[in-house]
């Protein structure tokens, strides 16, 4: 006679090399017949020792290793650095950069929030969106390519402002991206929203409610996807978020569909910051601070006085010092509350430099969210974690 | 070891054989995924619409018992190096690799205590694709070039 009441836990290795576990990460899943008792993740196997390298760094040198932590949105993460040491003086960024720091940051939430609905769409069994996203993606990484000469890692948003200003092309891209961009969201939209395997794959899948939420920590749509309005562009101002007029989406189901509507919606405001940013910008302008502590003298300067030459040289091989002291500057990246925490020692190099990564702290729930849920879940719940391996493991 | 052991000299049916076995495997490279890191992106960018890997016959697998290409794309840590040395393995022959990035070659800007400092330390590698991440166009290149080295090999005798 067969006994139906047997239960027996296995444990089942998923990953390192895992097509829809994005990227390097292992997941031990206990689990029972086919549902998920427990999952425990194993990081580090991306570990690059980046907090240790900045230890060894200039405060400018640091800014490439930024770019590499979520990759998929490389200048949230320099605007997050960089603020953090423009805390230590108090610098004060010309207009125009400070417009086009709000463009390039909000193109990279995009541009993440699309290889995200990509790669999740992808994992669920939906292959067309996959390619649709990409095409639009495509066309973000060739703006960044015109405007600084690279698609992924630019390292273009500098202490004190960014690098260059962008040429006009960029400008001319960027608006007729922006007029059409809803309509591409309409497409995903169409492709998912109201489809039916679609639904039964998310809806209940992942659940985290709001007490979740607050005791685990996680940011972003998994905090706005379980009906908690808080957003650090609002809330804990940086740069010129105030002066844009954009919604806050918030859904309280608090499942993977929920966050998924809360990242499509994101990508519609994001695009509405882009196209009042783009309206309001300075016509032209300096995009570099002259403050003489962080900037590099200019040109012509150099060429004529002997202490320009002296300062520029300085910078560039060795670096400015910064005052002693702390700080720590967050911001909305596209994953959640990224943020920086710098000490220094007065030296031109942080004495400790310590990574907030959502997605770190994001993924200390997948345990709360996949338990009780079949294995084939699993994946949609990562999917739906937005997980970035760079910054997870540093 | 080919069909044939290196009894008899090159002629012109073991030649033709050559050449198309070649032809075939050269029109169908099946790679197995194998993103590592930010490399990985633009790995995926690769195989999405603008730049099509298809069109060149080359589809990711997601096991190394089907595929005949690693791209590894990414850091290599000293955590992962087993790994990838296993899962290269894994695959049966012929195979080939390709290093994808600063980070697979040489290490890249990560010259610390946790990174192998290019992949070519756990596993042999055909070919180098500089840039930090390499443009699709760099990943062409090498596929490209893959293509050639696979037309000039023989297989009914080794
Ligand atoms: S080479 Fe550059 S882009 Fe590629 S994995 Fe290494 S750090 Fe990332």
């Amino acid at each position: 006679m067969i006994n139906n009441n047997i239960s027996e836990v296995i444990t089942v290795n998923m990953g390192p090399q895992h097509p829809s576990t994005h990227g390097v990460l292992r997941l031990v899943v206990d689990i029972d017949g086919e549902t998920i008792v427990n999952v425990e993740p194993d990081v580090g196997f991306l570990h690059r020792g980046t907090e240790k390298l900045a230890e060894n760094r200039t405060y400018h040198q640091v800014i490439p290793l930024t770019d590499r932590l979520d990759y998929l949105s490389p200048l949230s993460n320099n605007l997050a650095y960089c603020l953090a040491v423009e805390k230590f003086f108090d610098v004060k960024i010309p207009e125009r950069a400070e417009y086009l720091r709000v463009i390039l940051a909000e193109m990279a939430r995009v541009a993440s929030h699309l290889v995200w609905v990509a790669t999740h769409a992808l994992d669920i069994g939906a292959m067309t969106v996959f390619l649709y996203a990409f095409r639009e993606r495509e066309e973000i990484l060739d703006m960044f390519e015109v405007g600084t000469g690279q698609r992924m890692t630019s390292s273009w948003i500098r202490i004190g402002g960014i690098r260059a200003d962008m040429p006009e092309d960029f400008f001319v891209r960027l608006k007729s991206f922006t007029d059409k961009f809803d309509s591409c969201v309409d497409l995903y939209e169409n492709l998912l929203t109201n489809n039916r395997i679609w639904k039964m794959r998310t809806i209940g899948i992942g659940h985290l409610s709001d007490e979740d939420v607050q005791a685990y920590g996680t940011s972003g749509p998994l905090m706005r996807g379980s009906g908690i309005d808080f957003d650090l562009r609002r809330d804990e101002p940086y740069g010129i978020y105030d002066r844009f007029k954009w919604e806050i989406p918030v859904e309280e189901a608090g499942d993977t569909y929920a966050r998924y509507k809360v990242r499509m919606k994101e990508m519609r405001e994001a695009n509405k910051i882009l196209q009042q940013a783009l309206e309001q910008i300075p016509a032209t302008g300096e995009v570099m601070t002259d403050d003489p502590r962080v900037a590099l003298p200019a040109h012509e300067d150099v060429y004529e006085r002997m202490e320009a030459l002296i300062r520029r040289f300085y910078i560039v091989s060795k670096g400015f010092k910064a005052p002693k002291g702390e700080t720590y500057q967050g911001i909305e990246a596209p994953k959640g509350e990224l943020g920086f925490y710098l000490v220094s020692e007065g030296e031109e190099r942080p004495y400790r430099m310590k990574i907030r990564a959502p997605s770190y702290v994001n993924l200390g729930a997948l345990n709360k969210m996949a338990q009780g849920h079949m294995l084939a879940d699993l994946v949609a719940i990562v999917g739906t974690n937005d997980v970035v391996l760079g910054e997870i493991d540093r | 070891m080919g069909l044939i052991d290196r009894k008899l000299p090159d002629n012109v049916l073991t030649t033709t054989v050559d050449s198309v076995i070649n032809y075939c495997r050269k029109g169908s490279i099946w790679p197995v995924t194998f993103g590592l890191a930010c490399c990985a992106i633009e790995m995926m960018a690769c195989g999405a619409a603008k730049y099509d890997l298809d069109r060149m016959g080359i589809i990711f697998r997601a096991t190394p018992r089907q595929s005949d290409l690693m791209l590894v794309a990414g850091t290599v840590t000293r955590k992962m190096a087993p790994v990838v040395r296993k899962v290269y393995l894994q695959m049966p022959e012929p195979k080939w690799v390709i290093a994808i990035g600063s980070c697979a070659t040489s290490g890249g800007i990560y010259n610390t205590y946790s990174t192998v400092q290019g992949v070519d330390e756990v596993i042999p590698v055909d070919f180098y694709v500089p840039g930090c991440p390499p443009r699709p166009e760099a990943f062409f290149d090498a596929i490209t070039a893959l293509q050639k080295k696979i037309m000039t090999e023989k297989v009914v005798r080794k």
